[in-house]
């Protein structure tokens, strides 16, 4: 299974994830690595949690087992510990560490883990956790929709994927839209560097 | 112009599978295609939609699957190559006109698509549509990868063409919402214009005629059983005494496990891409090499039968398993390492699996439901029957669309829905045999799809409910797709006609008729008393544009609410309508004016009128 690398995406609807796996998707065609991917949406227009699977390498199926993420992306940090049953003992997870609380929590239906908490759960379970505020990133870069360029920046800094940050950058420059693309590659950068220093 | 119509032979586009499929049937040189939206084929239609709006290519949506077939029926019957496209409970709506088109057969190619959904990701139940092959007698084609998907339109139009009958395509959700590089193929020309001779001895389906179609059929399906033995998309790879039987998705996940388990050299596997009817003599040579055999297929056991069939009918008494304890489940969809586990175990092999991190000591999260749309207007139409109905005893049927996000707390709206249309079908019977207050909803298009039979009904036999229509101008839970009643000048499209929900009401001699605008929360708790109050059918239409959609067009965005000091955190605006803009910030309600659309219902019902419009 070694030329096979799994990656999985969680994020809440309209956080941007989709255009982050189209990313890479075309990253990985720069790159000349076979890619295929899947995805769920629970009705991500409403509000509703998304999931992608990437399976980068020679492998058929598009989806990934629970247990079998070499890494695991998240963009909001409940739904990452929620994902954390796609983890194994060598899994590297990353995520934003900004919350968007469900609505559940406002009506009483439930309570928000503790973020310190949840960080302690997923270091001490998996190989490495690489944890940042990728709004605050967004937002000094330009533009706080720049959420899903951060943490791009911070997976591809890991070195876990077989593709490279300027395949990643081309692919930002074809796939977005023109005037955004100066604020997305900061976003890239800022998110390397937070990686970086972890 | 249309990526889906690049005209580069060779070249390689990411597609997900649905626009694969697209691509396949612009490549056969489909020249109409009809459907009815249904999660997860929906983005075969919008990609025929557009491509449509810039081509010769005619497409429809129509009312519901069954007139969508019989469009394709016609215009594959004039011999032109039509494609239906239908999620898989859509089958069960198209069958009546399905069963007998099956005897007439067709001239020019029509592929019937199928999306099925194992574990009903968006769907009422995970029926296995393979089974309306047989049922049928038609044949069935499934891919197993994205890549696949694409290459078997084309040879599914000729094999339509060759037996002239409609050829079943039938999929999965993993085939539908996969992405993968694919490689384009010429694209053959279109050729949109045929013509219908007439031939009634053989067209229309009196019991005389019918009876000697039924023959024909009967052929056909021996000339399918000989394609299928030859077909390139039923074949067998690798070598060994092992055998592995599979479809559709599955046979991506075998490949997988037989690669990772290093017991290539151990297993033949024979992937059947031509389920209906099955390879009979393929099989049999298959089933003589092998000492043991495992059926892999999501869903029912569809091939595992026919295959012990065979076994009995050749003399073979050689294990045959699939279906079973510590093999497979009929139940939702396989992953890989569950297909590899069932593999290592039945053939006696070890595997190693990661464990899965403990997960014990992980705190209970938060459910993150989905959740209809801040400012969305059915949540006021909910909230407004919830208030009206104060003090009755009250059963909702419902029905499929945003709005059956209804049923969920704190809304609570929707106790019974079994199919599309069911909502007035149902109100008949349980106002016929409860004291209980009936109030039902149902949306414009599943209005139009299947509500107006049960509405006809209602008014015939005379019974006694509340209809309340949705009518948000769009078709909005498959991603706003028009419908009979949307203005489609919105869309800038011309040639459209426009049904009003409210004249055909009239026109069916409902007694009772409101129409209200949900935002307006004291009006349209009036009028919904009222029509509660009415014996016999009393019809409510809710009519105020989907919000989200309505975002498409406006061009500034209404006035945010806020929260004022005034607030007194009785919180009857987060308990009671559960708008997803509130939040809790130091236990006081606030309000994320980023989400908030200005409906102003939350202003309405707060008891001491804290809700205020923020200042511009
Ligand atoms: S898409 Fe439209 S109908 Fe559906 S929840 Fe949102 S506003 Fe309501
Ligand atoms: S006005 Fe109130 S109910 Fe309407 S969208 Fe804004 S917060 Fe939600």
């Amino acid at each position: 299974m070694s030329d096979i690398t799994r990656l999985i995406i969680v994020a809440v609807g309209g956080q941007g994830n989709l255009l982050a796996s189209s990313v890479l998707g075309e990253a990985a065609l720069l790159a000349g690595i076979p890619l295929r991917m899947s995805e769920i949406h629970g009705m991500a227009q409403r509000g509703g949690v998304v999931e992608s699977a990437l399976v980068f390498g020679n492998a058929q199926s598009t989806i990934i087992s629970d247990g079998e993420a070499d890494v695991l992306l998240g963009f909001e940090p409940s739904e990452t510990l929620r994902a954390l049953n796609k983890c194994n003992a060598r899994t590297v997870v990353i995520t934003n560490l900004s919350p968007l609380p469900p609505f559940t929590v406002a009506i009483g239906k439930g309570v928000y883990p503790d973020i310190g908490e949840l960080q302690q759960i997923i270091r001490e379970k998996t190989a490495r956790l690489i944890a940042m505020n990728a709004v605050d990133l967004a937002k000094t870069a330009g533009n706080v929709l720049s959420v899903n360029m951060v943490l791009l920046g911070a997976l591809i800094q890991t070195g876990i994927l077989p593709v490279t940050a300027d395949h990643v950058i081309t692919a930002i420059r074809t796939k977005t839209k023109a005037a955004f693309v100066d604020i997305n590659t900061r976003a890239f950068d800022l998110g390397v560097e937070a990686a970086l220093r972890q | 112009m249309h990526k889906l119509l690049t005209d580069q032979p060779g070249a390689t586009m990411v597609l997900l599978g649905n626009e694969a499929i697209a691509r396949g049937a612009i490549e056969a040189g489909v020249a109409v295609a009809t459907t009815y939206p249904g999660t997860p084929s929906s983005e075969i239609s919008l990609n025929f939609f557009q491509i449509s709006q810039e081509s010769s290519l005619y497409f429809e949506y129509s009312t519901n699957e069954k007139v969508s077939l019989e469009v394709a029926a016609a215009t594959a019957n004039a011999g032109v190559r039509s494609m239906c496209v239908m999620k898989h409970v859509g089958m069960n709506v198209a069958a009546d006109a399905l069963m007998t088109l099956a005897y007439v057969g067709v001239k020019g190619g029509l592929i019937i698509l199928t999306a099925d959904d194992p574990f009903m990701f968006s769907s009422q139940n995970e029926q296995d549509n393979r089974y309306y092959g047989k049922l049928s007698g038609l044949p069935i084609l499934e891919p197993s990868s994205v890549e696949e998907a694409k290459n078997m339109i084309p040879y599914a139009f000729e094999l339509s063409e060759s037996l002239q009958e409609p050829v079943i395509f039938r999929t999965t959700t993993r085939i539908n919402h996969s992405t993968a590089p694919v490689t384009l193929g010429p694209i053959r020309e279109r050729v949109c214009k045929g013509d219908f001779a007439k031939d009634p001895f053989n067209y229309v389906t009196v019991p005389a005629v019918s009876r000697k179609l039924h023959v024909k059929l009967l052929a056909n399906l021996e000339k399918a059983a000989e394609q299928t033995e030859t077909s390139p998309y039923n074949f067998v790879s690798g070598s060994g005494s092992w055998g592995i039987i599979c479809n559709g998705v599955s046979y991506a996940y075998i490949t997988d496990a037989v690669r990772d388990l290093g017991i290539h050299d151990k297993v033949k596997i024979l992937r059947i891409g031509f389920s209906h009817p099955m390879p009979q003599k393929m099989i049999k040579t298959f089933l003589g090499s092998c000492e043991k055999v495992l059926v892999v297929e999501e869903g029912e056991p569809y091939m595992e039968e026919a295959i012990k069939a065979f076994a009995q009918e050749a003399g073979l008494t050689l294990p045959i398993n699939g279906k079973g304890k510590d093999l497979f489940s009929r139940l939702y969809e396989f992953n890989p390492r569950l297909v590899r586990q069932v593999v290592a175990g039945y053939f006696g092999v070890s595997c190693q699996v990661e464990p899965i991190v403990d997960l014990s000591n992980v705190p209970e999260i938060p459910q993150r439901p989905p959740n209809l749309c801040a400012g969305c207007s059915h949540r006021a139409t909910f909230y407004a029957v919830k208030k009206a109905a104060e003090g009755l005893a009250t059963i909702y049927p419902t029905d499929i669309g945003c709005y059956t996000l209804g049923f969920l707390p704190p809304l609570g709206m929707g106790d019974f829905l079994i199919c599309m249309g069911s909502s007035v079908g149902t109100s008949c019977g349980f106002s016929k045999v409860t004291d209980k207050k009936v109030v039902s909803f149902i949306g414009d298009s599943t209005f139009f799809h299947s509500g107006i039979p049960g509405l006809v009904n209602a008014i015939f036999n005379n019974h006694n409910f509340t209809f309340v229509i949705l009518d948000n101008g769009i078709t909005a839970m498959t991603g706003h797709q028009p419908n009979p009643g949307v203005d489609m000048s919105l869309m800038k499209l011309q040639g459209y006609g426009r049904i009003s929900i409210e004249a055909v009401v009239r026109a069916l001699g409902v007694p009772h008729i409101s129409v209200i605008q949900p935002y307006k929360v004291k009006k349209s708790i009036e009028a919904l008393r009222e029509a509660f109050s009415f014996k016999g059918v009393s019809v409510v239409i809710a009519q105020e544009m989907c919000t989200l959609y309505a975002k498409g067009f406006k061009k500034t965005k209404s006035r945010a609410y806020y929260v004022s000091d005034k607030c007194r955190n009785h919180r009857d605006c987060i308990s009671q309508l559960a708008c997803p803009a509130f939040f809790l910030e130091e236990e006081k309600v606030k309000i994320n004016p980023t989400m908030c659309d200005g409906c102003a219902v939350c202003a309405q019902i707060c008891p001491e009128n804290a809700i205020l419009p923020v200042k511009s």
